[in-house]
């Protein structure tokens, strides 16, 4: 900590290498896990406007699982423990191909999964019953007045929550560390343990998370200010 | 099914109180005692955080901010790595890994709380404010005779969720080696190695079943304040059920 001297990590060729290697796949993990999160919740929410009782039921017992558990025992669940059920072959397969990484995926989207159909259904649920009604009346399907009444207000409304979320999941992504996927955070332990800068280190991984989240959080205010139609209340 | 109930037999108290009489105090109660203590020190720091972001002078304002932005942005992960690494260095002496866990709850939950204040400081009407200056009290009266005690009162549901949030965050000390539940369900998973699924399924169902009881629990409370709130601000059925009986009681009286 005597010279504080960032350039020592940035012009290493092998820092600066493992720390876009990292952010690469930071991203990765988030982009797939969002992608993987956004879609099923989607599912979800359908699941959960069935009148089916055992469908809303599902979705309820998914949705509280998912947000009562830490989000690190859920990777650690996946990561130690499902992956150990899995067929031998499928096993195998995976350790092949960064298991650690499709593992954190795949857990970290189920998790967001169930804030992402909350999100949308609190949005859904601030419509009044009206619009509904009145669509119908002008003679839309219950599809077309799901597509083209409901849910661009109900996107509307639930936008500002999806966006926290995501920086969320974005932030959560770090997790992955845990069980041995090299994102941005393992990367800068290694560089930290190897270059024995720990303040440079840290500071050029908390700046790049800092960014990206703050990039995160513009976007959405900037698409919900976008979005926002003059007039509605 | 039978693995899980014999793992629970052999392994309860290490997952209770880790390796407590012989070693520090662990498990699941080392996790309640982290949330607790992070929620509890971190709510002196918050309130006065939550005023210098609404105040107008740029020198707390800023600075408040900056802070509220930069934990926001930045993984849990990322704060506990530079506690870890600046600690010992600010005090010159080793720190053990609770107090560093705690350290960074306490910062992390300052934030997060003091927007929770905030919150619920802007929520109030501004008459409030204007109405206690207006009586004679300065800011500091105003704030801590009239706004505070609504605005605290209110923000409470938020505050006890956030304290939900904070036991599922406690599970990241088991990256610096904490002894809190997820490293005693490591050390018990290290220990049998051929059954990681019905351990982690134990470490699971153990964080679903405190965290969804207190939820319920908070939610009632919520409620509570909810119907509170909604009966002082409008006095609407308070006043007009009495005016139905006196017509039939006073016809009661008469003869």
């Amino acid at each position: 900590m005597n010279d504080f001297n960032l350039t020592a990590i940035l012009m290493n060729p092998e820092y600066s290498a493992m720390l876009i290697k990292g952010i690469k796949l930071t991203l990765l993990v988030a982009l797939c896990s969002w992608t993987l999160a956004m879609s099923l919740a989607v599912c979800l929410l359908t699941l959960r406007l069935t009148s089916l009782k055992w469908a809303q039921n599902f979705v309820a017992a998914y949705v509280s699982y998912h947000r009562n558990v830490p989000t690190l025992v859920q990777l650690m669940l996946w990561y130690f423990g499902i992956s150990s059920l899995l067929p031998n072959a499928l096993q195998a397969w995976l350790s092949e191909h960064n298991a650690e990484a499709v593992f954190a995926i795949v857990s970290l989207g189920l998790c967001q999964a169930a804030y992402f159909s909350e999100d949308l259904r609190s949005g859904l649920r601030a419509i009044p019953s009206g619009q509904s009604e009145a669509a119908r009346a002008l003679g839309h399907s219950y599809i077309g007045s799901m597509r083209h009444v409901i849910m661009p207000q109900a996107i509307r409304n639930a936008l500002p929550a999806l966006v926290n979320h995501s920086v969320s999941l974005f932030k959560n992504s770090s997790l992955a560390m845990a069980i041995g996927v090299a994102e941005l955070t393992h990367a800068v332990k290694e560089v930290e343990s190897q270059s024995f800068r720990a303040f440079e280190s840290y500071f050029i991984a908390t700046v790049m998370y800092l960014a990206l989240s703050l990039i995160i959080m513009g976007a959405g205010a900037w698409l919900t200010k976008r979005l926002t139609i003059a007039g509605a209340r | 099914m039978l693995d899980i109930v014999q793992i629970l037999r052999d392994n309860w108290l290490l997952l209770l109180v880790g390796q407590y009489p012989n070693g520090p105090l662990g498990g699941i109660v080392c996790t309640l005692i982290l949330s607790v203590l992070g929620i509890v020190l971190a709510f002196p720091l918050s309130v006065p955080i939550a005023l210098a972001r609404l105040s107008s002078n740029r020198f707390l304002n800023w600075p408040a901010t900056v802070l509220v932005y930069v934990v926001r942005g930045v993984p849990l992960l990322m704060i506990i790595l530079w506690v870890y690494f600046l600690l010992p260095t600010l005090i010159g002496h080793d720190v053990p890994g609770f107090a560093t866990m705690l350290c960074t709850l306490v910062v992390y939950e300052a934030a997060y709380l003091s927007e929770v204040v905030r919150a619920g400081i802007l929520a109030l009407p501004r008459g409030q404010m204007e109405a206690a200056r207006a009586l004679g009290h300065g800011y500091f009266g105003a704030m801590r005779f009239v706004i505070l005690p609504q605005a605290l009162y209110n923000s409470l549901p938020s505050m006890l969720s956030q304290f939900v949030s904070t036991i599922q965050e406690t599970t990241l000390g088991y990256v610096i080696n904490v002894p809190e539940l997820t490293f005693a369900a490591n050390q018990i998973n290290n220990q049998l190695l051929t059954k990681p699924f019905q351990v982690f399924f134990i470490l699971a169902l153990t964080y679903f079943v405190v965290c969804f009881s207190l939820t319920k629990l908070f939610g009632s409370i919520e409620q509570r304040i909810a119907r509170k709130r909604l009966g002082t601000a409008t006095p609407v059925p308070a006043a007009n059920t009495p005016s139905l009986p006196p017509s039939n009681l006073s016809a009661k009286q008469l003869p």
